[in-house]
């Protein structure tokens, strides 16, 4: 059996750690590593049997997970220190919004760069408020700078300066020249409040944010841990409310990402087990393709299906932008490499 | 992948994947001394790959992946994959290992008490722990010295000493040949030549060591000692740490105990003679 398919099997608990070879777990801990899910593995099989030195190396990874999580709740700290005195609102997004509101995804997950949703009203006085309070700008390309401010949903990325870590700031949460336009407005009006204060989106609309930023906006590079996320967020909600699945089916509709979403949900079933309602269950012959791309990994942890990969790359500028706007966008890269 | 190894270095387990035969055959001879448990899982990936697959045969050049890369960073002709091979082992140790705080510093130990230095690249560090290893030294480790955040205590990490250009003729006058690896002559970071630690150095590489000295060599220059305040050490060694910052509480923790328990010096020496006699008066004064 190959690494990446036992990693999935022990992450779905379709099979006992302690039944695996020594050697298996060279694999399947180069595998993780090359997921950014080793401290989630770590965290899946705290408690487990596990070799003495995959115990403690596990041990490790779970504890520099909490020092970064925590890092970034600090980050998010900072950012609301200089937005709040402006009176400019702001959702936390992905990563730090599952730590914020202590959700099970959240255990050993990697929160890479800040990510935040402002009204677009508010994206100029919030950048001014960043760049006051010690964030600059990272790209220095006058094209880049422009491209993300024609057409991203997002500003271009900042840094700060002493901290040095970044923040992206949202306006919504696909391109501006995507082909589906969620309701922006809709995603900040109705967010709400997590346990750690920060408002968040809420659980149908993260969700919905989930399953877009894995399978509408990118190329499904880091799927695994997008639809692992997916599977426990959507597990949790449905515990907690009877009537979520419909929810979120009312809010995908609302933003246009009905496909998306119900795409996630057969995913989460056949990768990791997810038990979904009725209605949530049709077959989908293109799934195949989406589950080959998320395990394309050999037991080195190099991605074995180049063209696959290649594919998929191609198919998210497809859906992120009009074909000629492409080809101009195409063109102006490859004449500045 | 078609060729590999698994090497242990310190508490660190590698996997080494190549592919091609002869970086891991030298790796082989370098490490045939080091321990050996083939039941444990790898707790580090390192590979070495042509990034494209006639690049194995034509112009062979050396990628270094595994689980963590440098983007862009340029491959090593064929000649030099033992240097890339190096190069991949303290990548993964650099951005990967969390159990302990990481200083990029050599290290050497008397009865249990350890000698660290640290000094950026050519200040003599590891040519001076090489030729101090060679004496009635235990050699911990020529690249990076781990600090326990829970105990305090230095470990070694005693991977195979990477002598560059003067320190090689200076060292191989004093060692039996068959210690030492192939000369790779003109690599970016100048003539290099692998020393294999020990066996003595090599057995004890889990026997952590007590902080006892901290030194900030420079080469070059006349012979002097200064001592050096917690603050500036505290600082040097903050840019000296590869993981002090994902480290957090436990790794400040470290750090402050480290320098508020162990006096610092910097150090200007000549040459390695004189180096190694002021280390010598060091230790004699601060280990009584």
């Amino acid at each position: 059996m190959s690494a990446v398919q036992t990693f999935v099997d022990l992450l779905a608990g379709r099979r006992e750690a302690a039944a695996l070879a020594p050697r298996e777990w060279d694999g399947v801990i180069g595998v993780a590593r090359s997921e950014a899910m080793l401290p989630t593995l770590a965290h899946r099989l705290d408690g487990a049997d596990l070799p003495p030195t995959v115990a403690a190396l596990f041990a490790d990874q779970r504890a520099a997970a909490a020092v970064a999580q925590r890092q970034a709740l600090w980050e998010a700290e900072m950012a609301r220190r200089a937005l709040a005195p402006l009176g400019i609102e702001f959702v936390l997004l992905k990563g730090a919004a599952y730590a914020a509101a202590n959700m099970a995804c959240a255990a050993g997950r990697q929160i890479g760069d800040l990510d935040i949703l402002v009204l677009a009203s508010d994206i100029r006085r919030a950048e001014n408020a960043l760049l006051n309070a010690g964030w600059e700008w990272v790209k220095s390309d006058p094209y880049d700078d422009f491209y993300y401010r024609e057409h991203m949903h997002e500003l271009p990325p900042l840094i700060h300066k002493s901290r040095d870590r970044m923040i992206d700031v949202h306006h919504t949460i696909l391109p501006r020249t995507h082909r589906i336009t969620p309701d922006a407005l809709a995603l900040v009006s109705d967010a709400v409040t997590s346990a750690g204060g920060f408002a968040v989106l809420n659980p149908a609309d993260m969700t919905c944010h989930c399953a877009a930023h894995m399978l509408a906006d990118g190329d499904l590079q880091g799927g695994l841990r997008n639809l692992w996320d997916f599977n426990l967020m959507t597990r949790d909600f449905a515990a907690a409310d009877p009537r979520f699945w419909e929810q979120l089916d009312v809010r995908a509709r609302l933003h246009g990402l009905r496909d998306a979403v119900q795409r996630a949900a057969r995913m989460s079933r056949d990768l990791y087990g997810a038990v979904l309602p009725a209605g949530w269950n049709g077959p989908e012959t293109t799934d195949r393709w989406f589950r080959q791309r998320l395990v394309a990994r050999d037991d080195w942890g190099r991605v074995t299906r180049p063209l696959l990969e290649q594919a998929f790359y191609i198919r998210s500028h497809w859906l992120r932008m009009p074909p000629t706007m492409l080809a101009q966008h195409l063109w102006t890269k490859w004449r500045k490499r | 992948m078609r060729h590999n190894i698994r090497i242990a270095v310190g508490p660190v387990q590698f996997r080494i994947g190549s592919d091609w035969a002869e970086p891991i055959s030298a790796l082989e001879q370098l490490y045939a001394g080091y321990p050996q448990d083939d039941a444990r899982p790898a707790d580090a990936t390192v590979r070495l790959f042509a990034a494209r697959p006639w690049r194995r045969w034509v112009r062979p050049s050396v990628h270094i992946g595994g689980d963590f890369v440098v983007p862009d960073a340029l491959p090593l002709p064929l000649s030099m994959g033992l240097l890339a091979a190096e190069m991949g082992m303290n990548l993964q140790v650099a951005l990967g290992w969390r159990r302990h705080m990481l200083l990029h510093a050599s290290a050497v130990a008397r009865d249990d008490r350890a000698l660290i230095m640290s000094g950026e690249s050519g200040s003599g560090k590891s040519t001076l722990a090489a030729l101090l290893g060679e004496g009635d030294w235990r050699l911990m480790g020529d690249e990076f010295t781990l600090i326990d955040p829970a105990s305090g205590d230095a470990l070694a990490f005693p991977r195979a000493v990477s002598l560059k250009n003067e320190a090689i003729a200076a060292v191989a006058a004093q060692v039996d040949a068959a210690r030492l690896g192939p000369l790779m002559a003109g690599t970016p970071k100048g003539d290099i030549r692998h020393l294999i630690p020990r066996a003595d150095a090599i057995a004890d590489m889990h026997e952590p060591a007590r902080p006892t000295l901290l030194l900030f060599p420079r080469f070059g220059g006349a012979a002097a000692i200064e001592p050096m305040g917690e603050g500036e050490a505290f600082v040097r060694l903050t840019e000296a740490s590869t993981n002090y910052v994902a480290l957090g509480e436990a790794g400040f923790a470290a750090l402050t105990r480290l320098v508020r328990e162990t006096p610092a010096f910097g150090v200007s020496y000549p040459d390695s003679a004189t180096g190694i006699a002021l280390v010598e008066q060091l230790w004699a004064e601060v280990a009584k």
